[in-house]
């Protein structure tokens, strides 16, 4: 579904990306691990659109997308959440959802002067997917709430949330437990299992927490220094030895 | 006789709150909802005068035009040719921070009051626009004054309407996602350069229509008009102090802004003459030090921004 080729992504003199050649199979889970500086990120930001690689290929669907801009990926169904929460602060819960289907008839001028009964249509069935989103996400009592005023992890359900107001094929999920308790912290891989499974959405997901990781991800591929280390499941992924040098801190002696 | 004065000057005020409530809807639009710091309004409020002026004036040797066209049709062209100009400042300037957009807008509207001052076949240079036609305005004076606000009242009011109708929509909603995120709106799927361009254009258009209606309101245009401290600056502070954000916020800061602007001149005309030429700097000062103080104890402004959709009492 989406293929990397020999991404790099130089800063000054600095490859936060170097020659980063990796797949991610439709259906599937992909975990995506490395170490702090790792360019994991970068590599979202990259698949994404935020920024343009400096060399390298990125194909998604069979369609070569490296200078699509980022809007236009997005209605391509390539939908990205944010490390740290980018939630629209002064727009209500609520809001940040409705804002998020393409193509709303109100969002053009001349419709909301003149098709106006178009406009409320429309919005009467974006605000119905709204509802339902915050009821999955279980937010419904901060519906009207702003956004800024939300806890971190529930800025982190949100982003996910953003995801499902769309018809994302292929979602880029960054570190969605950061900052998130236990318990928010099992709703949340049960709410991506859910979407994985029932909405047929794949994922990337950038996450720390080994547990998640475990659960959830099939394949797992581990960066190092801007570029892949290792591809595998998650057993032969953490039990490589280049793999626990570089990120999970351990001997090979202690792992065994 | 002392009260018919006051009436008329009140009637005169009103008008020049209208014209400037049109300017400060604009800017609403472009700073207020979309976070664009266009710091050249006397520029488009410049090309909609002119633009109204030529093409409404009877034929005038010695420059372009006049080409003798009913008011209406030279108001449209005002608003069709400042959204025109607007379109490449916009394309070329939005990709700026707002800071920078802020230098480059301040410099398009000096080539803009340049090019009135200095062009003799477009805009007759120095001596101005003349002639221009005035909508009621063969009544008697105070009939014309007042028929004259009925009709700038009532373009203000279908403008705020009009304004208030796209916040509430879901364009609205849109342009304040990107004012928040720009980036999380990108990666949600909005053409944020088209978008901000959008308002720029459709701000600079109501700034536009703006200047006609002080063009034809003084039957006169001169490059004199088009002074930055007046219609730029002043209508920021109106903004500022009315409310960013919210559109009856921005009017009565016009209201309040214009008041005191006005009676400051009035009683800065009761000094001596000697000291009424200085004392004239007393209202720039007076008018900073009110800004000072909103910003100090209000930054909101009076009318703060509402919280917008909330769901149960949506105001669409």
């Amino acid at each position: 579904m989406l293929e990397v080729e020999n991404l790099v992504m130089e800063y000054g003199g600095f490859r936060a990306v170097d020659r980063c050649t990796l797949t991610a199979e439709e259906g599937h889970i992909t975990g995506l691990i490395g170490p702090n500086g790792a360019g994991k990120t970068t590599l979202f930001n990259l698949i994404a659109g935020a920024i343009e690689p400096t060399s390298g290929r990125i194909r998604y669907m069979g369609e070569d997308i490296t200078h699509l801009s980022a809007d236009k990926r997005f209605h391509k169904g390539l939908v990205r959440t944010f490390q740290i929460p980018h939630e629209f602060h002064r727009l209500t819960v609520l809001e940040n959802l409705m804002m998020v289907p393409g193509h709303q008839a109100g969002e053009s001028l001349f419709a909301n002067w003149f098709a106006w009964g178009k406009v409320a249509g429309d919005e009467r069935e974006t605000e119905r997917r709204a509802w339902e989103t915050l009821e999955f996400l279980e937010l419904t009592h901060v519906a009207d709430e702003r956004a800024g005023n939300l806890s971190g992890g529930q800025k982190k359900l949100l982003e996910l949330g953003r995801t499902m107001m769309t018809d994302a094929r292929l979602v880029l999920l960054d570190e969605p437990a950061a900052g998130v308790n236990r318990t928010l912290l099992r709703k949340l891989e049960e709410k991506i299992a859910i979407l994985n499974k029932e909405r047929g959405y794949t994922f990337i997901l950038i996450e720390h927490d080994m547990e998640m990781i475990e659960k959830l991800c099939h394949p797992v591929i581990c960066m190092a220094e801007g570029t892949v280390l290792i591809e595998g499941d998650f057993q032969t992924v953490r039990s490589d030895p280049r793999v626990l040098e570089a990120y999970l801190g351990e001997t090979v002696g202690d792992a065994a | 006789m002392e009260w018919i004065g006051l009436l008329n000057y009140a009637v005169f005020m009103a008008i020049f709150i209208c014209i400037y409530g049109l300017l400060a809807l604009g800017l609403n639009i472009q700073w207020g909802f979309t976070g664009l710091f266009n710091a050249g309004i006397a520029g488009f409020f410049a090309v909609g005068a002119y633009a109204s002026a030529i093409l409404t004036t009877p034929e005038a040797a010695g420059r372009i035009g006049g080409f003798d066209l009913p008011v209406p049709v030279g108001w449209a062209g005002a608003m069709v040719l400042a959204a025109a100009i607007a379109w490449p400042i916009g394309k070329i300037c939005l990709r700026f921070r707002s800071d920078y957009l802020a230098i480059a807008t301040i410099g398009v509207a000096e080539i803009i009051r340049l090019v009135v001052k200095s062009e003799d076949w477009l805009t007759n240079s120095a001596r101005g626009v003349t002639n221009i036609p005035r909508p009621f305005g063969d009544l008697p004076y105070v009939q014309s004054q007042l028929a004259y606000l009925a009709l700038v009242g009532g373009i203000l009011l279908v403008v705020y309407l009009l304004v208030e109708r796209q916040i509430a929509a879901p364009w609205g909603r849109m342009m304040r996602a990107i004012r928040d995120n720009e980036l999380a709106a990108r990666a949600m799927g909005k053409d944020v350069p088209f978008r901000r361009l959008e308002a720029f254009i459709f701000g600079a258009a109501l700034m536009g229509l703006g200047g006609a209606l002080f063009a034809h309101l003084n039957r006169a245009i001169t490059p004199e008009a088009i002074d930055p401290m007046v219609a730029t600056f002043l209508v920021w502070i109106m903004l500022i102090l009315g409310g960013s954000g919210n559109n009856r916020g921005a009017i009565l800061g016009v209201a309040v802004v214009w008041v005191i602007w006005s009676f400051s001149e009035i009683l800065t005309d009761q000094f001596p003459p000697e000291i009424a030429i200085k004392a004239k700097y007393i209202r720039i000062f007076l008018i900073g030090l009110m800004l000072q103080l909103v910003l100090r104890f209000r930054p909101e402004g009076i009318l703060p921004e509402p919280q917008r959709g909330v769901s149960g009492k949506k105001d669409l």
